[in-house]
């Protein structure tokens, strides 16, 4: 036997053959899946789509590379559930096109950050790490507070994300620049909350992030996104949510009654 | 066909070469060892064994998480709540008594006190020195947690209140204030605020109160009624006590005048949800014994201990306080908000008119 692959490797048509084969069984395995990823994806309640504003700074945590050290994903894991709360849900991340997944953590994880800072610390926080975490290694974002954010362009987003099936209504889209500009004013300057309220719920943060009314900026974006990120799920009164925990507490019991 | 081979055979050992020459080292075409081959194949039915018994193969319908199970049953959140379980069994000693446990007992049981404290440090270190600092110094806009200065109170009951849910964190039962933008909002001129502005910093200077002053009567109109007549602060309100030389957002002239102009309203998030209610309590008795907290229930010296002999229970103190808030005609439980705002415009208006 131990001379055999003499035979496959001096015959270059069966090679090829052998390994066209190898690929496509690879290629099923890893590919198939994919197009049945809602198989995985446990039913949870109150995941939404990001709103415009929210997408905005999704968009701009994408450009800024935030992903290279912080990850949006507690695992299972005692030490990560002990700092970060309860580990992630796929569904938590159904939305994201691309997913912000990873372990590579120069900074700390993401997944919950929202509502455990206030938009201020954020704020001092984006423009000089330094000045509330003075050991921080972070750069400085100082800039978002001086762009403003891109509103303009967000429908179009959304209208592609759509197409990957992002549930977005086309009133949803027709509105995103409407709403964007109406998340980061507060109720008293701008009408349109009401609108976003009805059509993304109720627990939309709708106020001036960055301390500036003046201007939609992206650090409002930045901010408005840091704060929902793991927000959507009520984890204190939802008991469904345990992920394998139905399922995997029969599959012992079938097998037992196999027994 | 480059490997058209000429079979050469390497004459030392009589293998066969691959026909590869560097340098004049060639290449002996020897197959991989058999024991290499083996543990090869080993390998490859052993991996077979975890299919079975681990979750492996996706499948394509919803049924068992769409995937294999596994004869195990194993799943990576099991092995979490195990993990977890064997934590809890070992806390469960001190966590039961914790549980059912009041203030004063926790205070008076050096064990279940440092048990607290402990797992209050840890809590502290992840989730609220962020702001706070690592040791409760604080920082600007981020209150300093080691004095004895509160804007809100510092019993337990205060204290705990105020992590559970935050400060204008936008919960429901959140403590809520707002200072007024005096410049911004244009309630005061210019010439006002400057004149407050040296009062409000003459209150805390080793000259004492500049009570002749312009600002002396601004400051009445306008600020004493969070404030207090004598600066000394209001904790239904939240408002610091502008007597005491410490500041949140800095004492310096220009920083007052940003805070009178601007208004300040800093926001401490809500816990209640994201901790559980062990670890708020924990945290309650952790930030407490920083060493400022008060009334019964800290880890006080006796001599304080005997000086807080008046305090009630805390829930009894905090009952009062709310009832005896300075200055307020109408709203025991309302925010300050709005009468204090009607109030200075009022104020401020003819005050105006009177300049003219």
């Amino acid at each position: 036997m131990l001379h055999h692959h003499a035979k496959l490797e001096r015959k270059s048509i069966v090679m090829l053959l052998f390994i066209i084969v190898t690929v496509l069984v690879g290629g099923i395995v890893e590919i198939i899946p994919l197009f049945r990823s809602e198989t995985v994806i446990e039913p949870v309640e109150g995941v939404r789509p990001y709103t415009p504003l929210e997408l905005a700074g999704y968009n701009i945590y994408i450009r800024e590379g935030c992903y290279n050290c912080h990850s949006q994903q507690i695992r299972p894991l005692r030490d990560e559930v002990a700092r970060y709360g309860h580990y992630s849900l796929a569904a938590e991340s159904m939305y994201d096109h691309p997913f912000q997944w990873g372990s590579k953590r120069t900074g700390p994880d993401l997944a919950r950050v929202g509502g455990r800072y206030s938009d201020d610390w954020h704020v001092a926080h984006l423009k000089n790490p330094r000045s509330v975490v003075p050991e921080s290694i972070m750069p400085t974002y100082s800039f978002l507070a001086n762009n403003q954010a891109e509103l303009n362009e967000i429908g179009e987003h959304m209208k592609v994300l759509k197409m990957v099936g992002v549930p977005y209504t086309d009133e949803q889209i027709a509105n995103a620049y409407v709403d964007g500009m109406a998340q980061a004013h507060t109720e008293d300057t701008d009408e349109n909350v009401a609108g976003l309220l009805e059509r993304y719920g109720d627990k939309i943060n709708a106020r001036v992030f960055d301390g500036n009314p003046e201007m939609v900026t992206e650090m409002d974006a930045l901010v408005a996104y840091l704060q929902v990120l793991g927000t959507m799920v009520d984890f204190s009164s939802a008991q469904s949510i345990e992920p394998a925990g139905d399922v995997a507490a029969d599959a012992p019991a079938e097998d037992k009654a196999g027994e | 066909m480059s490997d058209q081979h000429n079979k050469e055979i390497d004459k030392v050992t009589g293998v066969e070469t691959t026909g590869h020459e560097w340098d004049g080292l060639k290449e002996l075409n020897n197959p991989a060892p058999r024991w290499w081959v083996y543990v090869w194949i080993a390998t490859i039915i052993w991996s077979i064994g975890y299919w079975v018994v681990y979750p492996a193969w996706p499948t394509l319908s919803h049924d068992n998480q769409g995937g294999t199970q596994g004869s195990f049953g194993w799943t990576e959140y099991k092995e979490l709540e195990a993990s977890q379980a064997e934590i809890v069994a070992r806390q469960a000693q001190y966590l039961a008594k914790f549980e059912s446990a009041s203030y004063d007992q926790i205070a008076n049981d050096p064990e279940l006190n440092a048990f607290a404290v402990a797992g209050g440090n840890a809590l502290f270190k992840n989730n609220c020195a962020t702001c706070h600092g690592s040791g409760g110094q604080g920082a600007k806009g981020y209150p300093n947690l080691t004095d004895n200065d509160w804007l809100w109170g510092g019993q337990l009951a205060d204290i705990e209140q105020t992590i559970r849910y935050g400060i204008r964190s936008g919960h429901d039962e959140a403590r809520q204030s707002q200072m007024p933008a005096f410049g911004k909002d244009e309630l005061l001129d210019k010439e006002e605020i400057d004149s407050v502005v040296d009062y409000v910093l003459s209150l805390s200077s080793d000259e004492g109160p500049d009570a002749s002053s312009a600002g002396a009567e601004v400051f009445a109109n306008n600020c004493a009624s969070c404030h207090g007549e004598k600066g000394t602060g209001g904790r239904d309100f939240g408002a610091p006590n502008l007597t005491d030389a410490i500041w949140l957002y800095g004492g310096d002239r220009e920083t007052v005048y940003e805070t009178v102009y601007n208004a300040r309203s800093g926001l401490m998030p809500y816990w209640e949800g994201k901790l559980d209610e062990n670890a708020i309590r924990e945290l309650t008795v952790y930030v407490h014994g920083l060493g400022g907290g008060e009334g019964v229930g800290a880890v006080v010296e006796e001599e304080e201990h005997a000086a807080a002999q008046e305090a009630a229970p805390t829930e009894a103190t905090e009952a009062v306080t709310s009832d005896d808030a300075p200055a307020t005609e109408s709203n025991i439980d309302a925010p300050a908000e709005p009468s204090v705002e009607e109030g200075v415009e009022e104020k401020a208006v003819t005050d105006d008119t009177a300049a003219e």
